[in-house]
């Protein structure tokens, strides 16, 4: 096939004057566009000869258009709605979470804070106290030295 | 003129015009149907489109007043037609896009049973393949523009006429759709 290792090339030639390869060019593309022309004509007359069943046209009334572009809008909307309703519950829930773990954190600190409390009285017990002699052992002392006398 | 003159001479009239559309049908229904087929791939689109076309023309037969051939402005209505219905299929996205297109090589299958060797069928069917390779890369009005001339072998005014374009514009939309031609051409190695 002479034309197909001339075709890319063919300005390239023309410019410089090669007149030979510009009409292989064009008669290659001439005869592709004749193809091309007696291959659509070929077609259709055969699809023209060709009979075929009248088929009813069902065309497209104006109410389901209608309920079609509803459905569309509502379907867009329902989207929509969703998405900031779903947006809105994580925050809730996000709030509900925080005030909870602040409320955990709080008890625990209070907890921690009264066994401190606890701790430290105990301490102070611990070191504050002494032992007091009781109130009548110096006269028990006194009347067991007279018993040995 | 007597009343019985006058309603004898309207329906002479509407005679002559149906016989007159009738004539326009039976001549240029070839024509049309072979623009919207070669633009479609679908036949059964093409079909229905060109009985659109006509029944169009033939409400508005009494305002076509022969300022462009009757071919042109068949043409034309078959082009706003096509228009119509790919921008239908456009805003109808939710449908299911059943199309009946048939493929390139389907296509490209249809060759005139003239006095050809197996190789030059063989050649004819693969340039015929890749023209349409060319042409499914089109723009629509691309598209239109080159197959009212390659195939419907139309002049340019006519074209320009029919599309509602310029010459200017037409000449444009043609160079690209055979630049694009010719590239795929010069691809097949």
């Amino acid at each position: 096939m002479r034309f197909m290792g001339l075709f890319g090339r063919g300005r390239d030639r023309v410019e410089s004057g090669a007149e030979l390869d510009l009409a292989g060019v064009d008669e290659a593309l001439e005869l592709a566009l004749k193809n091309f022309k007696e291959s659509v004509v070929a077609w259709s007359d055969a699809e023209l000869g060709r009979t075929r069943p009248a088929v009813k046209t069902v065309r497209q009334r104006s109410w389901q258009l209608a309920a079609g572009w509803a459905l569309s809008v509502a379907l867009v909307a329902g989207s929509v709605s969703g998405g900031v309703f779903d947006h809105h519950r994580r925050v809730e829930m996000a709030k509900a979470a925080a005030a909870a773990q602040a409320a955990r954190q709080q008890a625990v600190a209070e907890r921690q804070a009264r066994e401190d409390d606890q701790d430290l009285l105990a301490k102070v017990d611990s070191d504050v106290s002494k032992e007091v002699p009781s109130a009548m052992e110096p006269l028990a002392q006194l009347m067991a030295e007279d018993d040995s006398r | 003129m007597s009343g019985a003159a006058a309603d004898e001479l309207a329906a002479l009239k509407l005679e002559t015009a149906t016989q007159e559309f009738s004539d326009i049908v039976t001549t240029h229904r070839p024509q049309i149907f072979r623009f919207l087929l070669a633009s479609t791939r679908d036949v059964d689109l093409a079909e229905t489109l060109t009985q659109e076309c006509f029944l169009k023309a033939h409400r508005n037969w009494s305002s076509f007043r022969g300022e462009s051939s009757a071919m042109t402005w068949l043409m034309r209505i078959a082009i706003n037609l096509q228009k119509d219905h790919w921008r239908n299929r456009r805003m109808q996205f939710w449908r299911h896009t059943r199309t009946n297109s048939v493929d390139l090589d389907e296509a490209s299958d249809w060759l005139p049973s003239g006095e050809r060797t197996a190789e030059q069928r063989i050649l004819a069917k693969e340039q015929v393949s890749h023209v349409w390779r060319a042409v499914k890369g089109l723009s629509e009005r691309q598209r239109t523009v080159f197959m009212l001339r390659y195939v419907e072998e139309q002049e340019l005014s006519e074209i320009a006429r029919a599309t509602g374009l310029s010459e200017g514009t037409v000449k444009a939309h043609l160079s690209r759709a055979v630049g694009r031609v010719r590239a795929e051409l010069g691809g097949k190695r």
